[in-house]
């Protein structure tokens, strides 16, 4: 559950740093929020996980099916997207909805009033009575509320999370409302699915990778990026040669951490065993302790800033996002949400054209399913005071149509809905999109993927592992280890 | 007290039913048992708001938190899964919270040996006369104004490496003490422990402040004339009296010490690898971040336990002579 503080943190933090250049600044914290609600949801039930399909799922399914998807094509692939909104809602009876959302600063706060005003304009009998909350305030609130009476829409990013809060019986199945057009939304959106029953809806999607400062890679004499640990190694060398900090990495929130190893996992071990043991909340198989022992051999190599241990992720300009935005550090694997993050910790207006962005490479013998990638999504849940009015909001929200504007607005940075792609117009934003369309399986963070405590305890052991406590073996015992308390 | 016995004595003031030419008029041997019910009846309309909110929000929680704390409860749903004092067990035996308890204890022990005498000696320099007092009083308090989320989240940043704390240290000259403030195992508990006195010490000197203002001058006089130094009359005088104040400042002190969460979960989260996690903060992880209510409950119950215990036996031991009015009723 760090990962969800932490990027929650970081957005709010990216928000409030940003009034420098408000554009940016709305961008970072919605997809910094999103993000860290993502994060946030990360765990998976047993129940949960049983039904595997949404581990590999959310991120993959961003892919459109007009924009040209090499692996996955969303299933149905309507160029207009999805099946029409019902002409009428709760029989035109005047119903109040509560929507929670942690889009609380600009521009993602003034988008989403919008998307309610606008719904309001289309149904006079639907009033939504939009609540933005902060991040770290939403996280506890949700919890909280669902012991009593939860808000009628509220920010879900799925996972283990999920299906630990439908335990609670507050939570609309929404299935048969949203089987009409969840498909427009891709594969990923099984992630916000509990034993085949939709219990949320994704409205954008996110991948992790390196993103990495070209001309700091141009000072250090690399000329193109890493394609294999190997490569990334002796890049490691050549930047610490040039006098260049090779690496940020955010290690007091914990996520950050547990991306290197997962990314690690994903190259060790193919994607059956990754999911299954993530099932079976055992990882016993030999592929995750090499993935460890891939991770000790770069820790090794102290690619990583000075105090790297306590510096956050996304809080300021001495974070990692910061360090990397200032041209402090040459690389950093973080999400696509980092394009939104950066442009309110730096005072350079044009460092995004600095930088660059390359996917995990690959380990040399490693066993992992080729473009598996980790990523996850942002969503919103239903109650079960109005679920068909809720579906048919989240229908609108994340219609081609809203999630273009969304986009625009830079509310969202890599919309679910793959037909909304096209307004994506950063060029290295759109290589991200054209490398999460390509991925084979977009992974879940494991934190989010399962339970809370078991997602929180594998952030602690990696973020120890980080600090030199413990061995491999150690890590991929800590998964089994949390699930057996 | 004194306040509800003048209240019963005005007649017919606030007491329910009670007409005051009842008291005049009625006979002698009622007048009593009707003050009397007067005066509980008063006593439990003054008493009864606070009593309400105590229990409400006092003794109600903590049974509602030892309710939680014997089963395994994630705070979704009823509570089914009822495993007995595991949760208890799992806490005591786990290492991180083991750990947790002694960095408490280490905090506390420090205020002792270091925020104390600090306190103690700045307190009796502004009680003396010297030029622009009260400005050197507001300053040394101001910290203690600031809510301690912004004292972290400042101290964070001029803590990180290469920030403001290193630049004023190899300005001076002393860049060899540069240390990795916050993201060393070995010291990020010292280096929370040296913000948390800058936040806390103006209170304990206020505090000590005023308990000094509370001592007669002529007394240390008295002491000059009979040929004390200076620093005897501090000792032999100026301390002792300030005693009750000194051991409430500890009580105090061991409280918020036990109880430490706000600054080390802005500043370092607990981190790095739990190198300064306290009870509190593992109690926060464990319950609101994995989802873990009851175990997060056991983990509060414990925390009580400690404080209530610890609280306890300083009031048996040592605060019972101050609460009995130490400076003015002790001649017996």
């Amino acid at each position: 559950m760090t990962s969800r503080t932490t990027r929650s943190s970081a957005q709010r933090t990216g928000s409030r740093v940003g009034s420098r250049s408000p554009r940016h600044k709305a961008l970072a914290a919605v997809s910094l929020a999103a993000v860290a609600a993502l994060g946030l949801a990360a765990c998976s039930s047993s129940k949960n996980s049983s039904n595997n399909s949404a581990s590999t799922t959310p991120t993959t399914s961003s892919s459109s099916t007009d924009t040209s998807s090499p692996s996955t094509s969303t299933p149905a692939s309507p160029a207009a997207g999805g099946s029409a909104l019902p002409a009428q809602l709760n029989d035109g009876k005047a119903v109040t909805l509560t929507w929670w959302h942690n889009a609380n600063q600009d521009p993602g706060k003034t988008a989403f009033q919008k998307v309610a005003d606008d719904f309001h304009a289309k149904y006079s009998n639907v009033t939504i009575n939009v609540q933005p909350f902060q991040n770290e305030d939403i996280k506890t609130k949700i919890p909280i509320a669902l012991q009593g009476t939860p808000p009628d829409i509220f920010q879900q990013w799925g996972g283990g999370a999920l299906a630990q809060q439908v335990q609670s019986g507050k939570l609309a199945d929404i299935t048969q409302y949203t089987q009409s057009w969840i498909g427009d939304l891709g594969k990923g959106a099984a992630g916000w699915a509990v034993d085949g029953k939709q219990y949320g809806v994704p409205y954008d999607y996110h991948v992790v990778g390196f993103w990495y400062r070209t001309d700091l890679f141009q000072k250090a004499g690399i000329s193109s990026p890493p394609a294999t640990f190997d490569d990334l190694l002796s890049d490691i060398t050549k930047l610490k040669a040039a006098g260049i900090t090779p690496m940020a990495l955010g290690g007091k929130d914990k996520w950050p951490d547990a991306f290197y190893w997962e990314n690690f996992i994903l190259k060790e071990c193919p994607q059956d065993a990754v999911v299954s043991s993530l099932d079976a909340k055992k990882f016993t198989d030999p592929c995750f302790t090499k993935a460890g022992d891939d991770l000790k051999k770069l820790i090794d190599a102290k690619p990583f800033q000075t105090g790297f241990l306590a510096t956050s992720a996304q809080q300021g300009a001495g974070s990692s996002a910061g360090l990397v935005a200032n041209g402090k550090a040459a690389m950093e694997l973080q999400g696509d949400w980092e394009m939104a993050v950066m442009p309110s910790l730096t005072s350079d207006k044009d460092f995004a054209s600095k930088m660059g962005f390359f996917p995990f490479p690959s380990v040399s013998g490693g066993q992992g399913t080729p473009g598996a990638a980790l990523g996850g999504g942002d969503g919103f849940s239903c109650s079960t005071k109005a679920p068909a009015v809720c579906a048919a909001f989240l229908q609108y929200l994340t219609s081609a149509d809203v999630e273009t504007q969304l986009v625009k607005a830079t509310a969202v940075t890599i919309p679910s809905n793959g037909n909304a792609t096209a307004a994506i117009t950063d060029p290295t934003l759109k290589k991200v999109l054209t490398y999460l369309q390509g991925v084979s399986y977009n992974q879940l963070y494991f934190d989010q993927y399962m339970t809370a405590s078991i997602g929180n305890a594998i952030n602690d052991a990696v973020s120890n592992f980080m600090a030199g406590q413990g061995t491999s073996a150690d890590l991929a015992g800590a998964v089994a280890k949390a699930a057996s308390q | 007290m004194s306040t509800q016995s003048r209240t019963a004595s005005r007649p017919g003031k606030p007491g329910p039913g009670a007409v005051p030419s009842d008291d005049v008029v009625g006979r002698p041997g009622r007048t009593k048992v009707r003050s009397g019910l007067r005066q509980r009846a008063e006593l439990s309309l003054l008493l009864g708001p606070a009593l309400v909110a105590f229990v409400g929000f006092v003794l109600a929680p903590i049974a509602v938190a030892i309710y939680y704390s014997v089963y395994k409860w994630n705070g979704f749903g009823p509570l089914t899964d009822f495993i007995g004092f595991d949760n208890y067990r799992r806490a005591l035996s786990d290492p991180v919270f083991q750990h947790s308890i002694i960095h408490n204890l280490i905090i506390a022990g420090l205020s002792l040996v270091i925020q104390l005498p600090l306190s103690i000696g700045i307190a009796l320099l502004l009680n003396r006369r010297i030029r622009g007092r009260t400005f050197l009083r507001l300053v040394v308090f101001a910290p203690y104004v600031l809510s301690s989320a912004v004292t972290a989240v400042m101290w964070s940043l001029m803590l990180q490496p290469d920030g403001f704390a290193d630049q004023v240290l190899k300005s001076v000259g002393l860049g060899s003490l540069v240390q990795v403030w916050l993201g060393d195992l070995h010291v990020v508990l010292y280096t929370v422990f040296a913000v948390a006195t800058w936040q806390y010490i103006g209170f304990g000197i206020v505090l000590l402040l005023a308990g000094l203002q509370g001592i007669p001058g002529e007394l240390r006089e008295a002491a000059a004339l009979d040929g004390a130094s200076p620093w005897q009359a501090t000792r032999m005088v100026t301390l002792p009296l300030l005693g009750p104040t000194i051991r409430i400042w500890i009580f105090l002190s061991m409280i918020g010490s036990l109880q430490l969460f706000d600054l080390v979960w802005i500043m370092t989260g607990g981190g790095p690898a739990n190198a300064s996690s306290t009870m509190a903060t593992y109690l926060i992880d464990k319950g609101f971040r994995s989802y873990e209510f009851g175990y997060g409950s056991a983990v509060a119950v414990i925390l009580f336990l400690i404080c209530f215990v610890f609280a306890l036996l300083y009031q048996r031991f040592a605060l019972r002579r101050d609460t009995q009015g130490a400076l003015t009723r002790m001649v017996r």
